[in-house]
């Protein structure tokens, strides 16, 4: 160094600016960046119920066809929430249908010991946590392939609670109609639609996803770790911790999903009533525009995901297509939307 | 002030990974206002020592002392906590997001809920850009860093880890990959900085550009320290760079070349 003789210098430098002759963009484009792929999910919903609908407009534009959608929907809706933090993570969770009957089955043998709905509820979501804090730690301290890892912890699950439950369903028929079970499944009507609580509950949960995944310190090291985990770790993020939080929150929410599922099939539970959600909520996940790569992610996006995924079934049968053409269907709008989601752009590195 | 005093002090750092020695002993002070050149051929461990001072690799044995003072766990948010920030080779980036999420990654500024104060976060990315003369009419802090141009991208990683004022700022290979202008507005950078009081340690391939820009040298071979010395002991850029080929070819250099100093 041999000349700093200016006497009072900057306390920071200046970087001259760099010529570039990129446009700015504009407003609109702007919230498309950032948004894009929640705006194509909510396109590929309102085009697939115009598909729906166009076939059959009465049935469509009345009300009462909705209330059994509204109340199937909600544990869709909470797990595929829950995964976009998984999936954006970089990893995936394949043990949540296992953790959905086991949620159900604890709630279950809570109740049948005596404790009310809402205790019992809270002591699964509890018992869910720490489920997941298992898991969590097996796949990331043990450093296995989430996908692999979860797996086999899938069938490790399903395999006690079958021991547990020696394969028999449980039941407890007094407690429907009780205060704790009104508070999650009772119905109100809304101009002719039967709006279930759980779907009011599932409403609350989206927008606690949201907020924690955009505005909190989680959501954003959840996306900086899936972005680029060794820039995380470089940069102070406890990058085990996070991974730790997702699978956490993923079996917080499966334990939700087996309350209200056993809740709304009347206080019923059986061994694997989770697993027809396996294929449709990983599917909504990506209807949903959230790319398979991690790093970004979107809450809104994965909502109309599950919503277009849980209208297929009972909108295709309502439209007067046999019930065999629900797959086709659902194979055409999971290509139909990942080819949509292209246009808001791929991967930039 | 006291311009001078150690403030990072490396005592005997050794790193394994697995069978491998990566360093094998290494003692090295840093000391307050300078530039310090580091400086080793490939493979002689630069990478690890620059790591180990950022905190990403925590030595298999030995100590780190900031201020006097023995850090222990030693770990990447316990060297930015002690005001040691790292413009990593790789720029550690997360593509995909805002220069204002990647400036406050690992730092963001949330209420007592850990909820993140975004408006504040680009107010302040506003003000930081805008004191380093990084801006541009074609990038705002909300801007996706994996659009931006190498030189800009170095400007964002430049730019966090001025944010906190950090008191020594470790460049990795600052001029890798970037145009001549770009490499300019790097030394003229650490000039600045150092006129800020503030301690660089630079790291770099290109003898003469670490020459031109270090006050102090640390040369580093097969994972120990080779010889250190200040510039005033060298007759010259070349000077140097006989000395590292002699490291090179015999697996020691002639300390007794270089010149004493007061």
């Amino acid at each position: 160094m041999t000349e700093t003789a200016t006497a009072a210098s900057p306390a920071i430098p200046a970087i001259p600016a760099i010529i570039d002759n990129r446009r700015e963009q504009s407003a609109l484009r702007r919230f498309y960046a950032v948004n894009g792929r929640a705006v194509n999910a909510f396109i590929a919903f309102v085009c697939v119920w115009l598909f729906f609908a166009s076939q059959n407009w009465m049935l469509f534009l009345n009300p009462g066809y909705y209330g059994s959608y509204l109340f199937s929907i909600p544990p869709s809706i909470i797990m595929v929430t829950a995964l976009v933090f998984v999936i954006t993570a970089g990893e995936i969770d394949l043990s949540f249908p296992a953790v959905i009957g086991a949620g159900g089955g604890v709630f279950m043998w809570l109740m049948i010991w005596g404790l009310p709905v809402i205790p019992a509820a809270l002591i699964t979501l509890l018992i869910g946590a720490l489920l997941g804090l298992c898991i969590g730690a097996i796949v990331v301290y043990g450093k296995i392939s989430s996908l692999v890892a979860t797996l086999g912890l899938s069938f490790f699950i399903v395999g006690i609670v079958n021991f547990l439950a020696q394969g028999r369903n449980l039941e407890l028929r007094e407690a429907v109609g009780t205060w704790g079970n009104e508070f999650f499944v009772g119905k109100w009507n809304l101009a002719g639609l039967q709006v279930p609580n759980h779907f009011v509950l599932s409403l609350i949960w989206v927008a606690l996803m949201f907020v924690l995944f955009r505005y909190h310190r989680f959501g954003i090291r959840v996306q900086m770790v899936g972005d680029n985990p060794n820039s995380a770790r470089q940069m102070g993020i406890n990058v085990e911790r996070i991974r730790v939080g997702v699978f956490v929150l993923s079996s917080v929410a499966a334990a939700l999903c087996g309350v209200i599922l056993v809740q709304s099939a009347n206080m019923v539970w059986f061994p694997l009533s989770g697993k027809a959600y396996l294929l449709p909520v990983l599917a909504a996940i990506f209807v949903g525009g959230t790319p398979v790569w991690g790093g970004v992610g979107t809450i809104v996006g994965a909502f109309f995901g599950a919503l277009t995924i849980g209208l297929i079934p009972s909108g295709a049968v309502g439209a007067g297509f046999a019930g065999y053409w629900t797959e086709f269907i659902f194979g055409i709008v999971i290509i139909a939307t990942m080819v949509a989601h292209r246009f808001s752009g791929g991967r930039v590195s | 002030m006291d311009n001078g005093a150690p403030i990072i002090e490396l005592k005997n750092i050794v790193k394994r990974f697995g069978s491998v020695e990566a360093l094998t002993g290494v003692t090295m002070t840093v000391r307050k206002g300078e530039v310090l050149g580091l400086l080793g051929d490939n493979g002689a461990g630069k990478s690890t020592l620059v790591k180990t001072l950022a905190g990403v690799h925590d030595p298999t044995s030995g100590e780190v002392w900031v201020r006097g003072k023995l850090c222990k766990p030693w770990t990447p948010l316990a060297a930015r906590n002690a005001g040691i920030e790292t413009v990593f080779q790789d720029r550690a980036l997360a593509p995909q997001h805002s220069i204002v999420t990647n400036i406050f990654m690992g730092r963001e500024i949330t209420n007592a809920l850990g909820f993140v104060d975004t408006r504040r976060q680009i107010s302040e990315s506003n003000r930081l850009m805008r004191e380093i003369g990084f801006t541009s009419k074609v990038f705002s802090p909300e801007s996706v860093v994996g659009n931006l141009s190498g030189g800009e991208r170095q400007g964002v990683a430049i730019a966090r880890a001025l944010y906190n004022k950090a008191e020594v700022i470790v460049l990795d290979e600052p001029t890798t990959a970037l145009s001549l202008t770009e490499t300019q507005k790097v030394f003229r950078f650490v000039e600045a900085v150092k006129a800020s009081g503030r301690t660089v340690i630079f790291i770099g391939h290109n003898i003469y550009h670490v020459y031109d820009i270090a006050d102090r040298f640390f040369v580093i071979d097969r994972g120990r320290e080779a010889f250190e010395g200040e510039k005033a002991a060298f007759t010259g850029a070349d000077h140097l760079i006989q000395m590292m080929h002699q490291l090179a070819e015999t697996g020691s250099a002639d300390k007794a070349s270089l010149r004493l100093t007061a």
